[in-house]
């Protein structure tokens, strides 16, 4: 509050009203043009007021993992998941994280919610399953026909460890990083030996025996899966995501890895887990100095390296390709080394990773796929009829409230509400604009509760005119012409409404950083309608309220409709004033 | 108007007036007993909650003639559940399910559709899950908390810390009020309604700041005066700003009767009605609690300060004396130095003077 001080200094100081003017035509002229250059002259509307599903996601604690909640792993989910939104072919979805331990994920509308849920809730699972075929990944010609391996799929059995990015997603626009230059995965125990000991040479390459690939069709389970298997289409991003519905990890299951070139995809059908994520203990993205590679370890858990011995041993007696066991992870193939000795304890993925993807894969793994469990809180379904009713309701109560409140400053103020009006009319062009330029470039979405925000903002920016005008006012009450009046009065206002602007804006900024969901709307309209109505105040009203003061005779002089006429204000001539002294006793204290 | 500027002048010169800060204790018992009676209503009946804070579905159909009776049928037999249905002013239905989950909800959507013969996409659905409100709710009393701290704070530097705790009493206040009106009537406590709560806090501290910004002013170089006692400065900077804390409750209101009439008229329930009825029911009480109970604390929390005390012990002997002289109506109240009964109060240093015989 030192600004008060300044100003008593110097209380007839009208300041520079032209310049304060000015500068505020440039802001808002740059703002308008900015909304126009940019291109969106309306605020992104949030779900609620365009249609659309926005799910509430709540990361899960876990019990022995208390700081699994953080930040990292937040982004690692949003990453995650806006992969899986994305894969569905979605624009305009978008994944934020919302507090300590929420994700947002509106998708607009037009979007199967349904599938949309399924893709974004779900915990992406880790298993460890053998192989028990692998083919290219078109559908077959003949459903009925067992699955015959592709030659060229089969030249190169070594399924590559792919970028984790594709994981959740399986995204046909994999990284450059699982590219044919894909080692596929050696894995190894922990004693390091300097060749990754299973060797996926070529001659594990043979074409796998079309004979005892596919399971017997003796039951109708086989018979479903066979024919799932046929009729899979693993170059479609939509059946791969599916690949692996409906199947228990206990039961043999299809799925989707790409090719170790990275360009295409492969189908495999896979036996019951063997292991799953969570047994794996820990996994890490490291960088193996001798090899001068990134690489992802592997850490099983005692009963989980007790099942990785048992699987390998039985693993490595087998001809290729069901010698390999598939990483899957979502239902896709991530990985499908081939064992050739008896592996436990310790694992490692190698391949062409980078630090970032080894150490994402690694983070992935260790939390099994998605790092943390989510939990749907909530799920909004609107539909854009409703978005667009609530959208006009909020429009007409804003219009009914700001008449309203025209309607009262124009009563009460007369010619003085001329200056409130378009004051308000300046915050109100500076508020629209800002929000507009902020959807593109923050994210902003305007949602029905910000458009309350801003309808309560038309008090709270009222009010600081009242503040200022009262104080006129009283200035003149005090015998002051106008002009004098107006500039006495600022320095007591400017305090005034700085310090309940303050307050205004802490409440905003302290709900905006603790509070989730549709409370955050609200606090960042009612912040932002705050900040701008001391920037109006300042730069508007004021000089605005200085020039007419000073150049009009309309206000200068107090015309009685000005609502500045000091007769109507009450202002008692001077003689009836001292007529009513009657203890001349005290001296004016100072 | 030229009636209310009068008014207005009259009020800044305290000419005219009402002793708030005198007749505190009825302020005080008043807000008391309202208080009091909506704990009771908080303890006995509790609030009603929506489905946001208990987990459930939320149906809104397009509008449609199947009867409230038989939607209620249908809902309950497609979800198992009661179920409560509205039929809104536009003939859309409202049907709440409350024990779903967000994963069982979904069939009932379906389910519903075609029981009431509308298609499933152009059903909107909120489902929640029950521990949503529990984590709204939480964050709202972290924001609470920290919002206090800060303001009591803010409040202590800014002014002093006899006002921020006057404030923090008027916004405890405000808030017990809301919670009990909520509870007495039986409004559906949802996150609007939270979000409407928690803008009280800023809008009744931003009303309570500028009656206290006066305040400052007026009790600065107090102790170099020995006419007023700190009560009948503060009495007058309140009349003094009445107009003002009027007019700003007015257009602060106006607004959100807007948002009211709409939200109810035309939507007839959802988020800015929520909004609405929770911010105008707490403003309501925001521009009571500044008037009639902060600026009264301060005043009573002013004159225990000794300096506070010295200056009436002072301004009381003058007056005794001057009563003595003037033989007037020397009063026995030494607790107020301002008599209600004229409705005059203390005039604004350096200004008119006095009515006479209005003092003691």
């Amino acid at each position: 509050m030192a600004a008060p001080k300044k100003g008593r200094k110097a209380p007839g100081a009208p300041g520079r009203p032209g310049r304060a003017l000015a500068l505020m035509t440039i802001v808002i002229l740059a703002l308008v043009g900015g909304m126009f250059a940019s291109g969106h002259t309306t605020p992104r509307l949030g779900i609620d007021l365009a249609g659309g599903t926005s799910i509430t996601l709540k990361a899960q604690n876990e019990p022995g993992q208390p700081n699994a909640i953080n930040k990292t792993n937040m982004d690692t989910a949003v990453g995650i998941m806006e992969r899986r939104v994305n894969g569905m072919g979605v624009s305009e979805s978008e994944v934020q994280t919302q507090g300590n331990d929420n994700i947002i994920v509106n998708i607009p509308k037009g979007t199967n919610s349904q599938q949309a849920r399924d893709q974004v809730g779900t915990t992406a699972k880790l298993y460890f399953r053998p192989v028990l075929a692998v083919t290219q990944g078109a559908p077959l010609p003949d459903p009925g026909k067992t699955p015959a391996p592709n030659p060229s799929a089969t030249g190169k059995d070594q399924p590559a460890a792919k970028d984790p990015k594709d994981k959740g997603t399986a995204s046909p626009t994999a990284p450059p990083t699982s590219t044919a230059t894909s080692q596929g995965r050696a894995v190894t125990d922990a004693l390091k030996a300097p060749t990754p000991t299973p060797n996926p040479t070529g001659g594990t390459s043979g074409t796998p025996d079309p004979q005892k690939t596919p399971p017997p069709a003796q039951d109708p389970a086989t018979a479903k899966l066979e024919k799932a298997f046929a009729a899979l289409d693993c170059n479609d991003p939509k059946q791969r995501e599916k690949a692996g519905d409906g199947f228990k990890p206990s039961e043999t299951t299809i799925g989707c890895g790409q090719s170790p070139d990275g360009k295409s995809w492969d189908k495999y059908i896979l036996g019951p887990a063997e292991l799953e994520g969570t047994d794996v203990k820990k996994a890490s993205g490291t960088f193996d100095t001798q090899r001068a590679l990134w690489k992802v370890d592997m850490e099983f858990t005692k009963a989980g390296s007790d099942k990785f011995a048992k699987t390998t041993a039985k693993l490595m007696k087998q001809q290729s390709p069901m010698n390999q066991f598939g990483i899957v992870l979502d239902g896709n193939v991530v990985s499908a080394p081939s064992v050739s000795s008896v592996l436990s304890g310790n694992a490692e993925i190698t391949g062409s990773f980078n630090q970032e993807s080894a150490q994402e894969l690694g983070n992935i793994l260790s939390y099994g796929s998605l790092p943390l469990t989510f939990k749907e809180e909530t799920v909004t379904t609107v539909t854009p009829a409703l978005g667009s009713d609530q959208l006009e309701a909020g429009l007409i109560a804003g219009a009914i409230g700001l008449v309203l409140v025209v309607i009262y400053l124009v009563v009460y103020y007369r010619g003085l509400s001329f200056v409130a009006l378009l004051s308000l009319l300046v915050s109100g062009i500076m508020t629209y604009t800002i929000m507009a330029l902020l959807g593109p470039a923050i994210g902003f979405a305007l949602n029905l509760p910000a458009v309350c925000g801003a309808i309560v903002a038309i008090g709270i920016t009222a009010d600081s005119f009242i503040v200022y005008f009262e104080r006129i006012r009283d200035e003149i009450r005090e015998g002051r012409t106008l002009r004098p009046a107006v500039e006495r009065a600022w320095p007591r206002a400017r305090r005034t409404i700085l310090v309940s602007d303050f307050v205004s804006l802490l409440s905003a900024v302290v709900l905006y950083i603790v509070t989730v969901g549709k409370v955050q709307g609200f606090a960042f309209t009612l912040g932002l309608t705050t900040l701008l109505d001391v920037v109006v105040v300042f730069l508007f009203t004021k000089p605005l309220m200085t020039l007419l003061a000073s150049k009009t005779k309309f206000f200068g002089n107090g015309h009685k409709w000005s609502g500045l006429d000091p007769k109507r204000l009450g202002v008692q001539p001077p003689l009836r004033r001292t007529r009513r002294v009657s203890t001349p006793t005290e001296p004016k204290e100072a | 108007m030229s009636r209310l500027g009068n008014i207005g002048a009259k009020l800044y010169r305290g000419e005219v007036g009402y002793d708030f800060v005198k007749n505190r204790m009825i302020w005080y018992g008043i807000s008391v007993l309202i208080t009091v009676l909506a704990l009771a209503g908080l303890g006995f009946k509790g609030l009603n909650m929506g489905i946001e804070f208990q987990g459930g579905a939320l149906f809104t159909t397009p509008p449609t003639s199947v009867s409230v009776q038989q939607a209620k049928e249908d809902a309950e037999e497609a979800s198992g559940h009661d179920a409560i249905v509205q039929k809104l002013g536009n003939g859309t239905l409202r049907i709440q399910v409350g024990g779903l989950d967000t994963s069982t909800a979904s069939p009932v959507t379906k389910k519903l559709a075609e029981d009431l013969n509308v298609p499933a996409d152009k059903i909107n659905t909120e489902l929640v899950g029950p521990s949503w409100g529990a984590q709204i709710a939480n964050k709202a009393w972290t924001g609470l908390a920290v919002f206090m701290v800060l303001v009591v704070v803010y409040l202590a530097l800014a002014f002093e810390w006899r006002m921020a705790v006057a404030a923090l009493i008027a916004l405890i206040h405000d808030l017990t009020i809301t919670v009990g009106v909520y509870a007495l009537v039986g409004f559906e406590v949802t996150p609007g309604t939270v979000i409407g709560l928690l803008t009280i806090l800023g809008y009744s501290l931003y009303d309570t700041v500028v009656v206290f910004d006066g305040l400052k002013e007026g009790g600065k170089d107090i102790t170099k005066q020995s006419r007023y006692t700190y009560s009948e400065i503060a009495n007058r900077s309140l009349n003094a700003t009445l107009v003002r804390s009027i007019n700003t409750t007015v257009v602060a209101l106006l607004p959100v009767a807007g948002l009211l009439f709409i939200g109810g008229g035309v939507l007839g329930a959802g988020m800015l009605n929520d909004i609405s009825l929770s911010l105008f029911v707490g403003l309501a009480a925001g521009a009571y609690s500044s008037i009639f109970i902060a600026t009264p604390l301060v005043a009573d929390l002013k004159e225990r300060e000794p300096q506070m005390k010295a200056l009436k012990k002072r301004i009381l002997a003058k007056r005794a004396a001057e009563a003595k002289s003037e033989s007037g109506d020397g009063s026995d109240d030494p607790q107020d130095a301002v008599p209600a009964a004229a409705g005059v109060v203390g005039q604004r240093p350096g200004r008119g003077r006095p009515t006479q015989g209005k003092r003691r």
